[in-house]
């Protein structure tokens, strides 16, 4: 009997030996003369276990990990095909408690199938989504992504259900779907695992959303970082296309709906959605003003739905599940699941998906487990280079758009970056600054020319020259920053550096007492 | 990488057949062939889309993709971001720096690799990150990132 063995071909597993735990797989295999089939599957996000290898026995799935080539032959030697007993053995993976504990919605399937196999796909629900919007029509898939209180997950947490009533309501010859998948931010992978580990997905939703506002043509715009991303991506679209689930009259219905991919070339602000749309119509990423909204002119003026690659796989979900399963989970205004990302200096780094309304520190000391070097937590980055640092005695914020909010926060696209108490968080305020020059497009003076004036300003307070006269100055800028500009990059570096400020004053050489909380 | 010496001939080739899909691709798949945007790829890409040299310049020098000069035979896009910050991510750099001798932006002087700088390659749960060509490497230390040169230089 062929023996069925899945080895994470995602990005993250590859980056630390994936390909090669494969290739010795292959070559043990041959070597015993066994008949074996490897599954490049996604990740299921469980990183500090990558590379995590599964094996399907009579009795469901046996994980080891984390797997390096030199383990290959004891595995063998200890009949793992069989489920044997190993070092690394995890038993099944999905009673593993860090995975079990988890809601998994939009990662139901990353991890598990074959991310290319449209039979896989179809086997675990997919396309139920996009048969029930065609069964819906239009106006009824949007009200059905509006009862469900789905907020974009790219950072701004816009409801999605009226960005696509707008656009559906929008009179023009062509609008467009555009997806952007430009994750920039710091602490964040969850577009990347999703498009490499369930790309199927992703244009479901984007199909649904086509259908739903009256749009023919989809773009994703994939950030040139994610070569992997790219390539299973383009991969899935021919596939898709071959397969007339994209293109014309899609899945025999009366829809016409066809994705390109387009990948960006190494800019931050392209990320933003009107520098996004500037991008795909091969200009400068530079960012327009609002109004017009792109729900009313976006890609080439038309109406356009920009949503992340996130959202757009909830709503898929939404569409099969149904408003109120989505609905009845989450805390407060924010509905529904969010794909955590625990990132950086902690012990249980990964892709963590679980409704809205854990603490902070449930999700840092319990779920993640603390730092990875075992120092103590100092400062948590959350949201991305534009979030803010949270100190350890904001841990008992739920995790929500609003009371992150209230913190002088954002939850961003859902990143937390971790760091021990060897950080140095004047050097992090510096960063924030150095990064918005670094990716400003430049079209607003306090992002372009404030953000070099502010990493000076900083030089200048940790040096001690006029302490008190500075920081006055280095608070005054940020208001400018945070005013003055069109878009989240010249107005929310001040979260990172007023943060950093606020909470960790004596960094900056300044008494705890002066600074203002 | 395979990278192209310089060819007008090859390089309308390329545009031709990324034109449809607008500026951004064109030059995207220069970039590749060639490595960078030879100083007449901007002529060519004005005169075959209908722009002004000024406009494609323009774009060309926004995105920090495209270069103005050939690579080294390897190229390490070495993370600078938070989370790889919050692993050691600036020691790292420094040692690489130092070790290849020279800084972000440039080649070494045997033209085998060119050391770049990224913000953020979605490995940041297994952090610090590296992109060495299209490979994706990370928990990188002094020691695996240094195995990892060596083994490109050979």
């Amino acid at each position: 009997m062929k023996r069925r063995i899945f080895v994470p071909g995602d990005a993250g597993a590859a980056a630390v030996g994936g390909d090669r735990v494969a290739a010795a797989i292959t070559d043990a295999a041959k070597r015993a003369e066994m008949d074996i089939e490897i599954v490049r599957t996604g990740s299921r996000g469980a990183y500090w276990l990558e590379p995590l290898v599964e094996i399907e026995t009579g009795r469901g799935r046996v994980g080891y990990g984390p797997i390096s080539p030199s383990d290959v032959p004891g595995l063998f030697a200890c009949g793992f095909l069989d489920g044997g007993r190993h070092g690394r053995a995890l038993g099944d993976p999905d009673a593993i408690p860090w995975l079990k504990r988890q809601t998994r919605l939009t990662f139901a399937r990353c991890g598990i199938s074959d991310p290319l196999s449209l039979a896989d796909y179809r086997t675990h629900a997919g396309w139920k989504g996009l048969e029930r919007a065609l069964t819906l029509g239009p106006e009824n898939v949007v009200k059905e992504v509006a009862h469900s209180g789905l907020r974009g997950r790219g950072g701004a947490g816009f409801p999605t259900g009226i960005k696509w009533k707008t656009t559906a309501d929008a009179k023009a010859d062509a609008k467009y779907v555009v997806c952007n998948a430009d994750e920039g931010d710091s602490g964040t992978f969850a577009d990347r695992m999703l498009m490499e580990g369930d790309p199927y997905l992703l244009i479901e939703g984007m199909a649904i959303a086509g259908i739903a506002v009256g749009a023919t043509k989809g773009v994703i715009y994939c950030r040139s970082e994610y070569p992997h991303a790219i390539a299973v991506m383009n991969t899935a679209l021919a596939k898709a296309r071959e397969a007339n689930l994209i293109g014309k009259r899609i899945a025999d219905s009366k829809y016409d709906f066809d994705i390109e991919l387009i990948g960006g070339a190494g800019s931050y602000v392209c990320g933003e959605e009107t520098a996004l749309l500037e991008s795909v119509e091969g200009k400068r990423g530079q960012v327009r003003a609002k109004p017009p909204l792109p729900a009313h002119a976006g890609l080439f003026a038309k109406p356009t739905v920009v949503n992340n690659v996130l959202t757009f796989a909830a709503a898929a979900w939404v569409l099969v599940e149904g408003a109120d399963a989505y609905h009845s989970l989450g805390y407060g205004r924010s509905r529904g699941t969010m794909p955590i990302q625990l990132a950086g200096n902690i012990k249980y780094p990964g892709l963590f998906e679980a409704p809205f309304g854990m603490t902070l520190g449930e999700l840092i000391d319990d779920v993640g487990g603390g730092t990875a070097t075992g120092r103590p937590v100092r400062a948590v980055q959350a949201g991305g280079p534009l979030g803010a640092y949270f100190p350890r005695s904001l841990f008992d914020t739920p995790y929500d758009y609003e009371a992150f909010t209230e913190n002088a926060g954002l939850i961003g696209h859902g990143g937390l970056v971790v760091f021990d108490d060897t950080v140095d968080m004047a050097r992090q305020a510096r960063f924030a600054m150095e990064f918005c020059a670094l990716e400003s497009c430049g079209k607003c003076t306090p992002c372009r020319v404030g953000s070099v004036r502010g990493a000076e300003v900083i030089d200048r307070i940790v040096k001690g020259e006029n302490r008190a006269a500075n920081e006055a100055l280095l608070r005054d800028l940020c208001e400018t920053l945070r005013y003055g500009s069109l878009c989240a990059l010249g107005g929310f570096t001040p979260f990172p550096v007023l943060s950093a400020l606020n909470h960790f004053p004596e960094d900056f050489g300044l008494a705890r007492e002066r600074a203002e909380v | 990488m395979n990278q192209l010496a310089w060819s007008e001939e090859e390089a309308n080739t390329i545009i031709a057949a990324h034109q449809a899909r607008g500026l951004l691709p064109v030059l995207t798949a220069l970039n590749e062939a060639f490595g960078y945007l030879h100083k007449d790829a901007i002529r060519l890409c004005a005169q075959a889309l209908n722009l002004s040299r000024a406009e494609v310049h323009g774009v060309a020098s926004f995105y920090h993709d495209f270069r103005e000069r050939p690579p080294g035979r390897h190229v390490l896009k070495l993370c600078g971001a938070e989370a790889c910050q919050s692993m050691g991510g600036d020691t790292l750099a420094e040692h690489v720096s130092r070790k290849l001798g020279i800084q972000f932006g440039e080649t070494t002087a045997d033209q085998s690799i060119t050391l770049e700088r990224v913000y953020c390659l979605g490995l940041c749960a297994c952090a610090p990150a590296a992109l060495l060509d299209e490979t994706p490497h990370a928990r990188l230390n002094g020691e695996t990132v240094s195995a990892l040169i060596d083994e490109a230089r050979q």
